[in-house]
């Protein structure tokens, strides 16, 4: 692989709460090459967002990015940054892209303003040519009428619409990675399918990398050339996506698979995962999804697996890697069945 | 719709229609009409589940809770086992409510907070009269038990629980009056994938020892094709398409059901795809299309003046697969 444009290494984000202290993300490394889409899965609480945040340094107390946490990004230390380096980083080299544009635009301002504003604090445009611009982007993101959308506030759109004009700010400086948290969960298929379209374009164009935050397998299969799998704060597997479909290692990204209904694929009953995920102030020790593991055994409470090598590329923290003759249970079946 | 060799249907909805008046301006003030649901006609047999699906705003939790004049319809018709509902009042109404429940979307919002989870599941005994005492703490007991929780749980308050704990008490609720039909209003969608297939499961199973019919009202198309034994796809306040799961996933006649289908995210990276990318956004229902509802978004070769002037009719295309398209032949 060349040489990652995002390395994170032993991400520990931890919350102090009065319920104790919240081990949201416990050990993330993962890595981003240049103009690569990298697919982040998992389910609520597994930490994916509270990754993304920890990347642009957005963790507010009592959430605390721990010492010893490394996010090198362009050959550079992220946490190292003096707060004005920081700056200069996010929008500009960095964007994110949220869940709800909802919340993540400003009630008050037209969408045309707010797309500029990223022009005129990151280039130092001037309010006539950062609105030229702005105006510009919001065409490219394919909002019609530009000239007249621009001038609208962020209420007076549609889902689908304010989705666009998230990305339009976030591209306005092209920057080298997109983080697109769940950019599609809160939209409609028929619009999720033309967002996607639409950041796989520009993502071509612009020759950018995206970290694609998500609980959607179907979304990852789609748009990700690597995935991610996420669970009690840690990578559990990575893989091209390819061989994660194809070939799964780990116990919990084979439930996933097997839990998840499939147009075309009729069976008399789901596949299901017992228990729910634990609570980040209280990981299991050993293995954190060995309380819901058919394959556990003794070693899995008293060793945290370490990552083990699976294949090129393909990694997983599972015991079952040294020892596979103990895989059992229905889970073993994987996400490969037939279809009808 | 009913041949005579068949049992008589349990649900019988005609022509239903909920709009809704709304006030805009504060200064010139204008009322327009926004017909969520805008006549839709469907059966439910008796152990039946009828999936409808459509996006946001196309009318399919409307249509639910108007069916259960948990908002009252404007016009139409709905006979649950024979009876005219909409001409029930009062203590009638109250009896038949008994039999037909509904299990809603978000666990959080729809479980009382200050009332236990054993209070939340008695209520409807106690409203309906159907145990009292010690029988309907036993009758608690074994609903929680039926569900999936253990008995003990009876004491604690819904936030103790986890989103699929909290929707087995909303189904557990549901299933204490014994009904025999349940509107399922997007009941997994607020639920991580692991734990959506562990209720899924059991409202399958629910289903198969009771006998209970089902409206599966859900956006995820996957989750209703394993579940629904037919399918109703609304749009903008129609149905558009209706026909067995199997027949309406393999073979969709409507080129909206089409675009629906093929723009769903497949878990399979090597899968050949043709997918159909509708543009635009759905009209508001305040102001629907003329004609066909979907004209203007669709990219059926055939699509000509006729789409935009006639209201095209739900009519049976094939053996009980029913298509409202005048572009798609009789006999498809």
């Amino acid at each position: 692989m060349a040489e990652p444009l995002l390395a994170i290494e032993d991400l520990r984000t931890y919350f102090y709460t009065a319920a104790g202290v919240a081990r949201a993300v416990d050990g993330l490394s993962l890595a981003v090459a240049p103009g690569e889409t990298v697919g982040v899965v998992g389910e609520s609480g597994c930490g994916k967002s509270v990754s993304a945040l920890s990347i642009l340094r957005l963790v507010s107390p009592p959430g605390r990015i721990e010492p010893g946490s490394r996010i090198l990004f362009e050959g550079r230390d992220l946490l190292a940054l003096d707060e004005r380096a920081m700056r200069a980083i996010r929008g500009r080299r960095i964007a994110m892209v949220f869940q709800e544009p909802m919340t993540a635009l400003n009630p008050v301002f037209t969408v045309g303003d707010q797309v500029a504003e990223v022009a005129r604090i990151h280039a130092r445009a001037s309010r006539a040519v950062a609105w030229k611009q702005a105006v510009a982007m919001l065409d490219r993101v394919g909002i019609p009428a530009p000239d007249e959308r621009a001038r609208e506030y962020p209420h007076q759109l549609s889902g689908g619409m304010r989705q666009r004009v998230m990305i339009a700010m976030a591209l306005m400086m092209k920057p080298a990675l997109l983080i697109a948290d769940e950019p599609t969960t809160a939209l409609d298929v028929t619009i999720q399918a033309q967002i996607l379209e639409l950041l796989a374009e520009l993502q071509r164009e612009y020759g950018m990398s995206v970290l694609l935050i998500t609980h959607d397998l179907g979304v990852v299969a789609e748009t990700a050339s690597r995935v991610v799998v996420m669970y009690g704060g840690e990578a559990v597997e990575q893989a091209p996506v390819a061989a994660l479909f194809a070939a799964p290692h780990h116990p919990y990204t084979r439930g996933l698979l097997a839990a998840m209904p499939r147009l075309g694929l009729l069976r008399e009953r789901l596949q299901t995962i017992p228990g729910t995920v634990p609570a980040p102030t209280a990981w299991p020790d050993g293995c954190r999804f060995r309380d819901r593991c058919s394959s556990a055994w003794e070693r899995c409470a008293a060793e945290h697996p370490p990552v083990y090598p699976i294949a090129p590329g393909h990694e997983s923290r599972c015991h079952l890697a040294h020892e596979p003759a103990r895989r059992d249970g229905p889970a073993a079946a994987g996400g490969r069945a037939v279809r009808a | 719709m009913s041949a005579p060799a068949r049992p008589a249907p349990l649900l019988q909805v005609r022509d239903l229609r909920k709009h809704f008046t709304r006030t805009r301006g504060v200064v010139r003030r204008e009322h327009e009409v926004v017909r969520a649901v805008d006549g839709v006609s469907f059966d439910v047999m008796p152990g039946e589940t009828l999936g409808l699906v459509g996006e946001s705003g196309c009318g399919k939790t409307t249509t639910g809770r108007a069916i259960l004049r948990l908002v009252e319809p404007t016009s139409g018709s709905v006979h649950f086992d024979g009876r005219d509902l909409l001409a029930l009042r009062g203590g009638d109404l109250r009896r038949m409510r008994r039999r037909m429940q509904i299990v809603f979307q978000d666990p959080f919002s729809s479980l009382n907070p200050r009332m236990t989870v054993g209070a939340i599941v008695r209520e409807g005994l106690t409203i309906h009269r159907l145990a009292e005492g010690e029988a309907a703490d036993r009758r608690v007991r074994q609903l929680l038990e039926e569900v999936g929780l253990r008995p003990e749980y009876a004491g604690r308050y819904p936030h103790e629980f986890s989103g699929g704990q909290r929707q087995r008490v909303g189904i557990a609720r549901a299933l204490s009056v014994e009904p025999s039909f349940i509107v399922c209003d997007e009941p997994v969608s607020a639920l991580d994938v692991s734990v959506q297939a562990q209720v899924v499961n059991l409202l399958a199973d629910l289903r198969r020892e009771r006998q209970l019919a089902y409206l599966f009202i859900a956006h995820d198309l996957a989750v209703v094709e394993h579940i629904a034994d037919r399918v109703a796809v609304m749009y903008l306040g129609h149905i558009v398409e209706l026909a067995r799961a199997r027949d309406l996933y393999r073979e969709p006649l409507m080129p909206y059901t089409r675009a629906l289908l093929s723009a769903v995210p497949v878990p399979d990276p090597g899968a050949a795809r043709e997918r159909i990318i509708l543009h635009g956004d759905v009209p508001s229902p305040a102001h629907p299309p003329s004609g066909c509802v979907f004209h203007p978004r669709c990219q059926h070769p055939a699509k000509d003046a006729a789409c935009t002037q006639v209201v095209p009719p739900l009519e049976e295309k094939a053996p009980g697969h029913f298509a409202a398209c005048i572009k798609v032949p009789a006999g498809a």
